[in-house]
């Protein structure tokens, strides 16, 4: 006698598919409609231009120097500051993470991650203005005979992102230090490790992967700096970073084929650094950093 | 241990630099909240005096009332919907192993790493194709994009710390899933739902990008409100400009520290991010 088949709905049950599992369907169809049908639509749009054949947007964008220079003048600005971020967040996490009482300086340095670019940037026209607190200071001490142009140039922008940025690599970098067992440094004192050696061969090789996923967010966050570049830099010149040119493109001249080029290539910059980043992070330790049971 | 005095000069610089980067951090804030309270600030240390007629500029002439009234609304829907749809996603996601798992996870992660501003303006275009793009709906379908996934991710590890044997002795008592939701869940799961759906309300005030990008005249939000008036500096005196920075840090900040009082620090960013 043939077996009867279970029903479908007990065959669905089997696979992890019944009532519950549907209540994710609402959120999958929003991200669907509203994050990925976009980008998709995006990339179609920018090889429909306004004028010429597909691939017209992308020609122009890498003949028109105002256009192509934005790359350059992100990257100038973007991977200095991550570097600058991410190499200071590590030994203030490393000493960060013998404090008892964390609390107070972490939620100290949440606060600029939580207002924002808009409002540092405000803070910043304020503080360091000519007649700011900080010129003033300054001159005081007698280390400056004028007012120091910290505003409306590179150094406003760079500085903006490094009162948002490096809080956020910090606070990340410490997760992940207090996540490496402390008795594996131990372990390496008590065989007569220096500081300075157990820093290099026993956290730093725990921490690589960690760092170099902290790398990669602080990079994609730096890479698309925008109001700040606008409000303390230059956005004429020397911050002219590319998502000034895709909000041009778009928002001032009306060529959303143009804008979506843009918004494509930032993006394909984007992801190119973090495979590079990821790619070499395969290359590195990635067994327990913490030890025992998991 | 021994800790020689290179050891000590290294610890005394990083202290140095972290208390530079604080004491500068607090001055650029209390320098803005001095200047929205001076009558005249020039090349003393402090105003000539204090008064509060820049707020009540900003509340008479700026619109400000207005301002906040669109940001109560677009944040409370933004709260309101990540909450209802992101939560019971979480559970499914928590609870179920299903074909594809791996994939919606990863379609949840992305919202979250990709920067606003590079999803941002294709989302714009198809907003305004859509004629959603300035109007108040536009606004809170894009601030939807980051909160939605966010709540989903932030409250998933919150479901699994529950025991599932609550749940099965909820069904074997006959409950329905919406009961079992409304009855034993939530009630469990309020100290996540409040972390997540407070962390998701101080970044949609906060949330710059997405609502500049669809945002019309009559639907802008405080941040927005702000930047237009940083950039257009000149038109109105300084001291009213700071003065609106300081209402808009104070309405952040106090939610910061209310959703601080649910979560760590450290979690608004690891949370957020991985």
């Amino acid at each position: 006698m043939r077996q009867a088949r279970p029903p479908l709905r007990w065959r669905l049950r089997e696979m992890g598919l019944d009532g519950v599992t549907l209540l994710v369907v609402p959120g999958v169809l929003f991200v669907l409609a509203l994050f990925i049908y976009p980008f998709v639509y995006g990339l179609v749009l920018s090889f429909h231009p306004k004028q010429g054949g597909a691939w017209a947007n992308y020609v122009t964008f890498f003949s028109n120097p105002y256009l192509y220079n934005t790359i350059s003048t992100t990257l100038g600005i973007a991977i200095p500051a991550t570097l600058i971020n991410v190499v200071a967040s590590v030994p203030v996490a490393m000493r960060v993470r013998l404090m008892k009482r964390q609390r107070l300086l972490t939620t100290i340095l949440v606060i600029p991650i939580t207002l924002g670019t808009v409002m540092v940037a405000e803070g910043l026209l304020t503080f360091l203005g000519p007649r700011g607190w900080f010129n003033r200071l300054l001159l005081l001490s007698g280390l400056v005979s004028s007012p120091v142009g910290l505003l409306h140039n590179y150094w406003g922008v760079m500085l903006s992102l490094v009162i948002t940025g490096f809080p956020f690599t910090f606070l990340l970098t410490l997760s992940y230090v207090t996540g490496i067992d402390p008795s594996l440094e131990h372990a390496g004192a008590m065989l007569g490790a220096r500081a300075r050696q157990r820093f290099f061969r026993i956290i730093l090789p725990l921490l690589a992967p960690g760092l170099a996923i902290t790398l990669a967010l602080a990079f994609v966050q730096a890479f698309t700096v925008f109001p700040s570049a606008i409000l303390v830099g230059q956005p004429q010149g020397t911050t002219r970073v590319i998502s000034i040119a895709a909000y041009q493109a778009a928002f001032e001249q009306y060529d959303y084929s143009l804008a979506s080029a843009i918004a494509m290539l930032m993006a394909l910059v984007q992801v190119v650094i973090i495979v590079l980043l990821l790619g070499g992070r395969s290359l590195l330790f990635r067994g327990p950093a913490s030890s025992g049971k998991g | 241990m021994h800790r020689g005095l290179s050891e000590r000069l290294w610890a005394i610089a990083i202290w140095a630099v972290v208390l530079f980067f604080v004491v500068n951090l607090l001055a650029m804030i209390a320098a803005v909240t001095v200047d929205s309270f001076g009558t005249r600030w020039f090349n003393t240390w402090l105003p000539a005096g204090f008064t509060g007629q820049w707020y009540a500029m900003v509340w008479n002439e700026f619109g400000l009332p207005a301002i906040l009234w669109v940001t109560v609304e677009v944040v409370g829907a933004v709260v309101l919907i990540s909450g209802l749809i992101g939560v019971p996603a979480a559970y499914a996601m928590a609870r179920r192993n299903f074909p594809g798992k791996q994939a919606v996870m990863l379609l949840f992660l992305l919202p979250l790493l990709v920067p606003p501003i590079t999803y941002g303006i294709p989302l714009a275009t198809v907003l305004y194709r859509a004629h959603l793009a300035g109007t108040m709906n536009g606004v809170i379908l894009a601030n939807l994009v980051p909160a939605l996934p966010f709540v989903i991710l932030v409250m998933i590890p919150f479901v699994e710390q529950i025991d599932p044997r609550v749940e099965a002795a909820a069904r074997v008592f006959g409950a329905g899933t919406f009961r079992l939701f409304v009855q034993v869940l939530v009630p469990l799961l309020t100290p996540g739902i409040l972390a997540a759906l407070l962390l998701v309300l101080v970044r949609t005030i906060a949330m710059f990008e997405l609502t500049f990008l669809t945002a019309g005249t009559d639907s802008q939000t405080l941040v927005v409100a702000l930047y237009y008036a940083v950039f257009a500096a000149g038109v109105r005196p300084n001291q009213s400009i700071d003065a609106m920075a300081v209402v808009y840090m104070v309405t952040t900040l106090i939610w910061l520290l209310i959703a601080l009082r649910f979560v760590n620090p450290t979690q608004i960013v690891t949370r957020a991010k991985q």
